[in-house]
């Protein structure tokens, strides 16, 4: 019942008063990175800023599909790992002992080999229109299926093989780092379509554990796939579609792509803005108030879940190759779900989930409050062990740095707790207007 | 001093007021009966008198203690036992289990009160160990309203015991009511079928839009040609 | 016949093994949802705060083990339980029942969880370190080797001691929840809660007792689920996603809200997992002379590699989800 109280102040809350809450946010905002461009010179804090404005989109994918939608997506890092390996993969340079040889035709083939089963299969699966009772359809499908599935994945991990002893891995396509991100973004959209066409119409605590699950996955296949990632070896540098550091040194080259994540942010912003205010968003938010009465109305909830999920997506898709570009490194393993979906969740629910100003912020000073806390951590940490050393005799462990960054998991852990609990709705709340 | 006793009872749900202002009393040995039209707060004051709703202004007592806003399983130790319209039984659950859950806060009681319901309604004995969701509607009642009686209540609070049911399980239910209420447990309840419930009421109630329209003994409000013109439908 | 041998350890042993572990972890996620209706993301970090007290208890008291015959960890196992009941209803206590009073969706309490199994991951891993460690400290794995008495069979069966006391733990957890949830006041009263909360609070059944009950069993067994695994194989303390995925997955399968179904979606799970990652090219060995060569020569006939283990579970949820959202045993809730 308090829950449906609070609602009603939100209603009555009048749009055109003078936005103090804001102003003194962004005011407190800007000081700290001045404090930081102060502390740790240009160079490093520019990085900062695109690294938290890469974060920034990845948070408003998450803030459409959580605060409009109230859809929870605890699998981001394996959205943003897609959209990294696109960025890779467009734009590494081509691999001639790859494409010089005749591995592209194997590969090739048994991709061709890969989808006539798939149709072999789709085929069986429609044999009972020929007359064909159903079990027996089932069984000659589940049957053809698993002997092709063995047949075609023999065969790939034969060339795969092949692929990494003789030229190391594909390689990439020597294109623009901008058209892996607009892939990266397709390719994140069509695996949360797939995700989200199965699990929407569903309770929606399934939807978080299969998105947990899908992330985990894209994972272990980018870590795994050697001939395709060079997996744990790493791929590096990525080459930024503005010029790079050689060029214009650190601090300009990294301003300059600031400037374009900058503008992607905008654009993304505008958007956003139009849409929500349009009749598609107020449906989006009809939904997620009133399930009940919002079907009642005829609107078809499942499918406008599903695009508001997909949008989501497409961002984290897009911001993680934007991000995975600007540290010229792919490396699968460094997709942590602490760093890629936990801490773009505490940015949205920290910022105000729905409402897209307070999630730019929430991304910003979240930001900036964890990359100032490692150095922080450790500090802490060796404190810790000093004084136990002095007072108990104990033994300080060996690996101080990975044990410092626990303590930064369970901080996250307990900032996540604690805004549940006592800002539910944020420190810059969405403005739910009345439009009844 | 009345068994139970509503004083001008304001509450409702989200801060919207559907009770403007009941008042009722039952005496310790029987049959209160609210009726009215669609919307009057009926389930409402039934649920409000549970502890089920806040009430806002007002209060209810029971013998003279007052029980308003006290949670549920409180009012169960005071002696008051509830037996909602739908989802009355626990499905999964056996029929003897349903039972036993009645008599949750009084556990030794158990085996004298699991015999005296089966003796009170002799089909829950034959189906005691199937799953309460397999039975039909009126079987259900009947689980419902022993599983109440397990814990030996002073007052039962029944709302629409009859909605949903063939006349025949209608009339099995409303003599069991009687029965129960000759052993000595005050009853509350709401009804659909106002005539007859009103023909084994001791005390009517007549709701509209959240107040008490008429209030008189059962027979009373039968004779009055204005209740019957405007709630009993002629 | 080697063959044959080689299946059973490999498949038959493994696949109870690990079909074991995700029933009894299974259980504690369906009973908290049927009882909170919230999917427990700190599940998994429960079962591993259960195996570090083993741990911590085992390097405490090693000795405990030799004078009563069994190994030190399962020994110290009641005592963890305690420890991780306790943190299960301190836990409850201190995040996820304020956020109840508030009346929050179920999704929000799954955000709760997941803030609460990233404290404990810290807080494990901040005193265990991340690498694996042996819940046998100065003991000795017992392995029992039957050979089998059929000509021409060198291979033996190998079962270990662990895996004796995991099937034999296993089966006493299965009938003690089972006596437990139809024969005991609180188990019935934890099952009409399930069934049907208002009737339930309705009966004078008192919820937070429920729900503290619920706690404290869902812990335990977190904590024997965490310490079987630990101690078949050794105790990692970043396991956590890793054993979500699957005990999610079997407790879906099994239908939410259904312990006895959670137990038979846990051998589904652990069975797949196995089969799935089982080189079939071993079983078609004896037959090699009468196949077609391309077929003889396959070297590898598992269906994924062991590091794409996850992917099993989360195919098999996917499939559970789309053609039997209710899961096998009919759910309580969708």
């Amino acid at each position: 019942m308090s829950t449906q109280d609070k609602r009603r102040e939100d209603l009555v809350d009048t749009p055109s008063r003078f936005p103090v809450r804001e102003v003194v946010l962004f005011a407190a905002l800007l000081v700290a990175i001045l404090g930081v461009y102060a502390m740790m010179g240009t160079a490093y804090s520019t990085r900062m800023l695109v690294e938290a404005a890469c974060y920034a989109i990845l948070a408003l994918g998450l803030t459409i599909q959580w605060g409009y939608a109230g859809q929870f997506n605890a699998g981001v890092m394996g959205f943003v790992a897609l959209g990294g390996f696109c960025a890779m993969f467009f734009s590494v340079p081509v691999n001639d002992a790859f494409w010089g040889s005749e591995l592209p035709g194997e590969l090739g083939r048994v991709l061709l080999y890969g989808v006539a089963a798939v149709l072999v299969v789709i085929g069986a699966t429609r044999l009972d229109r020929l007359g064909v009772p159903k079990r027996l359809r089932t069984l000659i499908a589940v049957v053809l299926a698993v002997v092709l599935y063995l047949v075609v994945i023999s065969l790939m991990r034969e060339v795969t093989g092949e692929i990494q002893s003789r030229a190391g891995f594909v390689g990439g396509l020597g294109l623009p780092a901008w058209t892996g991100w607009i892939v990266g973004g397709a390719l994140a959209g069509a695996v949360g379509y797939f995700i989200g066409h199965i699990c929407l119409g569903l309770r929606s605590d399934y939807l978080a554990i299969a998105t947990l699950g899908i992330a985990e996955i894209i994972k272990a296949f980018l870590k795994n796939s050697d001939w395709l990632t060079r997996g744990t070896a790493t791929v590096s540098p990525l080459p930024w579609p503005t010029p790079g550091p050689a060029e214009l040194g650190f601090t300009l080259a990294r301003a300059l792509y600031l400037s374009i994540t900058a503008v992607m942010i905008a654009v993304i912003f505008f958007l956003l803005h139009r849409a929500y205010h349009a009749p598609w968003g107020r449906m989006i938010r009809a939904i997620r108030d009133n399930e009940t009465s919002a079907a009642a109305m005829g609107k078809d909830i499942n499918r406008r879940r599903l695009e508001i999920f997909v949008l989501g997506c497409i961002l984290m898709g897009i911001g993680g190759g934007a991000l995975t570009t600007f540290n010229s490194l792919f490396d699968p393993q460094g997709y942590l779900p602490l760093n890629h979906t936990f801490l773009v969740l505490v940015m949205v629910i920290l910022g105000g989930p729905g409402n897209n100003l307070g999630t730019i912020f929430g991304a910003v000073a979240v930001y900036i409050i964890w990359i100032m806390s490692e150095p922080l951590a450790l500090f802490l940490m060796q404190l810790a062990v000093s004084i136990g050393e002095g007072a108990f005799g104990w033994d300080a462990p060996a690996n101080m740095d990975s044990r410092a960054l626990q303590a930064r998991v369970f901080v996250i852990g307990l900032l996540i707790t604690l805004v549940l609990r006592f800002a539910p709705k944020g420190l810059l709340p969405e403005k739910v207007k009345h439009h009844g | 001093m009345p068994l139970l006793e509503a004083r001008d009872v304001h509450g409702g749900y989200g801060g919207m007021n559907i009770l403007n202002g009941v008042n009722m009393a039952i005496e310790a040995d029987e049959i209160g009966v609210i009726v009215g039209p669609n919307g009057a707060g009926k389930s409402t004051m039934l649920k409000a008198v549970f502890g089920l709703l806040t009430v806002s202004q007002g209060e209810i007592l029971l013998r003279g203690e007052p029980i308003h806003n006290l949670p549920p399983n409180k009012l169960v130790q005071k002696g008051m036992g509830f037996i909602p319209q739908e989802k009355n039984v626990f499905p999964s659950l056996s029929v003897k289990e349903n039972l036993e859950m009645g008599a949750f806060l009084k556990p030794q009681n158990t085996r004298r009160m699991l015999k005296q319901v089966y003796d009170f309604f002799p089909p829950l004995y034959d189906k005691r160990h199937q799953p309460a969701g397999e039975l039909s509607g009126g079987q259900r009642q009947m689980v419902a309203m022993g599983r109440a009686l397990m814990a030996e209540p002073e007052l039962l609070l029944l709302d629409e015991p009859t909605a949903g049911l063939s006349p025949l399980y209608m009339n099995e239910i409303f003599e069991r009511v009687k029965e129960i209420n000759a052993a000595g447990v005050g009853i509350l309840m709401v009804e659909q079928n106002a005539k007859q419930a009103l023909a084994i009421a001791d005390k009517g109630f007549v709701l509209a839009a959240g107040q008490n329209r008429f209030t008189d003994t059962g027979a009373a409000l039968l004779a009055d040609p204005e209740v019957a013109r405007s709630f009993l439908g002629g | 016949m080697n063959e044959l041998v080689f299946f059973i350890n490999n498949v038959v042993i493994a696949g109870s093994v690990t079909g074991s572990i995700y029933a009894i972890g299974a259980v504690g996620v369906t009973l908290v949802f049927s009882i909170m209706r919230f999917a427990h993301f700190a599940h998994a970090d429960m079962m591993t705060f259960g195996a570090f007290m083993v741990l911590l208890l085992t390097a405490a008291f090693p000795g405990v083990g030799a004078a009563v015959g069994l190994p030190t960890a399962i020994v110290m196992l009641p005592l963890a339980m305690v420890l991780t009941a306790l943190l299960a209803v301190g836990i409850d206590k201190a995040f996820y029942k304020p956020l109840r009073a508030h009346g929050v969706k179920p999704i929000v309490m799954v955000i709760g969880s997941l803030g609460v199994t990233l404290m404990l991951q810290g807080l494990i891993r901040l005193f265990a370190g991340t690498s694996g460690q042996s819940l046998y400290i100065g003991e000795r794995k017992e392995i029992f080797r039957l050979a089998l008495p059929f000509e021409g069979v060198r291979a033996p069966i190998v079962i270990t001691e662990p895996q004796i006391i995991l099937f034999v733990l296993t089966f006493a957890c299965v009938v003690g929840l089972h006596l437990f949830l139809n024969r005991s006041r609180l188990g019935k009263a934890m099952r009409a809660m399930s069934d049907n909360p208002d009737l339930a609070r309705a009966s004078g059944i008192n919820t937070n007792t429920i729900v503290a009950v619920t706690w404290v069993i869902a812990g335990g067994l977190a904590a024997i689920a965490g310490t079987l695994l630990s101690l078949d194989v050794t105790f990692k303390p970043d396991l956590s996603f890793f054993l979500l995925l699957p005990i999610f997955a079997a407790a879906i399968v099994g239908g939410v809200g259904h312990p006895y179904g959670a137990i038979a979606g846990g051998f589904v799970v652990g069975f797949a997992e196995t089969l799935a990652v089982f080189n079939w090219a071993v079983l078609l060995r004896p037959f090699r002379d009468s196949l077609p060569e391309w077929l003889a020569q396959a070297g590898n006939l598992a269906f994924v590699g062991t590091e794409y283990k996850i992917v099993v579970p989360f195919f098999i949820l996917v499939a559970i989800l789309v053609w039997r959202p209710t899961g096998l045993f009919k759910g309580k809730v969708i």
